[in-house]
């Protein structure tokens, strides 16, 4: 079915281009105008050229931020995406149960963010958080705030508690719009589930796994309120990531330049490997599919 | 069957604990809550509640949340919808273009564009006020809007649209009376997403709001910098911000599952 041919169309969109221009371009035109620029005071700018992205691209602990940032995404990804499909496949098809694990599952993504920070304060503390206390009773050194390894373990789990539920939501919608025929060949093919899973399941979840790889990258890459709430960056740098030291930078320091080109860098990263996983995940499929 | 159905009341309870044990916390002083550990409220209290609700500061944050949140999901929804019709009926000049850009402003780092909102704002005088965070939201609701009320739409036959426009309805009349209807759940599933990205949303709403419009979110960070915190108040006020949603998923879970069904969002 082709699409009609329709310039008028651009009206349509046209409140929603406002929109975004107001809230996307100004603000983005404002950035780089901020990153080429030495300011001040108002009225007194110099231009310095590519001065700020030298000094940003060469710092070290923007460097240990960003394979930092790397190290908690690739785990998250790798965590989240199986966890999630394994638990869709296990959710009923039908019934009351649907409802139930559908609410149950949407209810940590409707939690602010700092407040699942809080809520992670809370159940890790050594001395009143469940999970805190529990891992102390086995003799075991647990505190989130004075040892790295453990802040890390601790906002490792609280993003899968968080975000698996998404992944699984996206994986159960894959999954129930398989049609019901495609079970019945397999059954009277005699294949295995895992044969199931592999050629039929895998392949028809493509589309709504590559989106919920996307949205998970993008999202734990730009993480910000849960790490700030719950570690402050710390111990140490250990849990500075991106997002925080940029605002650190931003609003901590007022460095308008160097933030800005920051910014940009940050976004261009974003941007790059959201296409290449895009792209990754779109050929994959088609090898399988042919 | 029976193994699947344990390990899945397993994952729900893990999933459940956490915020099983903020309501815990919420239900005992501070004195109780530091005094002694206990996995179950000995004494339940609702003190903590009672000081939420009676105390301006904090229920005012709750008030100024949902005023952004509505007028947030107004906006997205309103633009969104024509934005969308156009993109999953026409072509025209630049549509792909514009689409994938639509979706480049949800990977924009929030941080990105703190310093310019706030410029901006100051520029027309809009900071502390609901409209500011509302339209600050919009940079991510939007383009999320249109992208699923687009998948939504496409999956409507176009021969509803020429038999409709053939009987004389005029666009507006035949989007009105005949198309919205067919989309509730998209429009629902719609209004879910984005209520949720701007009621958990942190970053924008603090910095663009001092007093007036300043978010419950924001409201409870000022207070776990603050010396000598109060575990049972900070509980409360966590529990208080999950109902909205809670009741927003409720309202909406038929949508849910059948938006989910369509392998959109």
């Amino acid at each position: 079915m082709e699409k009609w041919e329709n310039n008028k169309a651009w009206f349509l969109i046209l409140p929603v281009f406002i929109i975004v221009a107001f809230s996307a371009i100004i603000p983005l035109m404002t950035v780089v105008n901020y990153s080429v620029q030495d300011i001040f005071g108002p009225g007194q700018r110099v231009f310095v050229g590519t001065e700020w992205f030298e000094e940003v691209l060469s710092d070290k602990r923007l460097h240990d931020a960003l394979w930092r940032q790397f190290l908690f995404s690739g785990l998250v990804l790798l965590i989240e995406i199986p966890l999630g499909i394994l638990i869709a496949l296990m959710m009923p098809k039908r019934g009351w149960g649907v409802s139930v694990c559908l609410v149950t599952l949407a209810l940590p993504l409707l939690i602010p963010w700092n407040v699942i920070g809080t809520i992670w304060i809370i159940f890790t503390r050594p001395d009143i958080g469940l999970l805190g206390a529990a891992i102390n009773s086995f003799g075991v050194a647990f505190d989130h705030t004075a040892a790295p390894m453990d802040a890390w373990i601790t906002l490792i789990l609280m993003e899968v508690w968080h975000w698996t539920p998404l992944v699984t939501l996206l994986a159960y919608a894959g999954l129930r719009a398989i049609p019901e025929a495609y079970y019945q060949a397999a059954k009277i093919d005699g294949a295995s589930a895992w044969a199931t899973f592999r050629y039929i399941q895998l392949p028809k979840m493509r589309g709504v796994l590559t989106i919920a790889v996307l949205l998970r990258f993008m999202d734990s890459f730009l993480i910000y309120a849960e790490p700030f709430v719950l570690t402050g960056g710390g111990p140490g740098n250990s849990t500075t990531f991106l997002s925080i030291y940029l605002v650190k930078i931003a609003v901590g320091q007022f460095d308008l330049g160097p933030a800005a080109a920051f910014s940009l860098v940050y976004f261009l990263v974003v941007l790059l490997f959201s296409w290449l996983f895009y792209q990754a995940l779109q050929n994959v499929g088609k090898g399988r599919e042919g | 069957m029976k193994k699947r159905t344990a390990v899945l009341i397993i994952y729900f309870a893990l999933l459940l604990l956490p915020i099983y044990w903020m309501l815990n916390m919420s239900l005992r002083t501070n004195a109780d809550i530091l005094g002694a550990f206990s996995i179950y409220p000995g004494n339940p209290t609702l003190s903590n509640y009672i000081k939420i609700f009676t105390d301006e500061s904090w229920y005012s944050g709750y008030i100024n949340s949902i005023i952004y949140v509505s007028i947030n999901t107004v906006i997205s929804l309103l633009t969104a919808l024509p934005a969308a019709y156009a993109f999953s009926r026409y072509h025209f000049i630049g549509d792909k273009h514009i689409f994938f850009w639509l979706l480049t402003n949800r990977m924009a780092p929030a941080a990105v564009f703190l310093l310019p909102f706030f410029q901006l704002y100051s520029t027309f005088d809009l900071i502390d006020t609901h409209i500011a965070v509302a339209l600050a939201h919009c940079l991510f609701n939007v383009p999320l809007a249109v992208w699923i009320l687009e998948g939504f739409m496409s999956g409507i036959p176009r021969e509803i649209d020429e038999t409709a426009y053939l009987d004389g309805y005029s666009f507006p009349r035949f989007f009105i009376t005949l198309f919205l209807p067919l989309i509730r759940a998209g429009v629902g599933v719609t209004a879910f997403f984005c209520f949720m990205f701007s009621w958990v949303e942190l970053l924008f709403a603090r910095t663009l709001t001092t007093t007036n419009a300043k978010p419950i979110a924001a409201t409870m960070t000022r207070t776990v910098s603050a010396t000598g915190l109060d575990w049972g108040l900070l509980a409360a006020a966590g529990i208080l911000t999950i109902v909205p949603g809670a009741l927003v998923i409720w309202f909406v879970r038929n949508h849910l599952a059948k938006g989910f069904a369509l392998g959109r969002v």
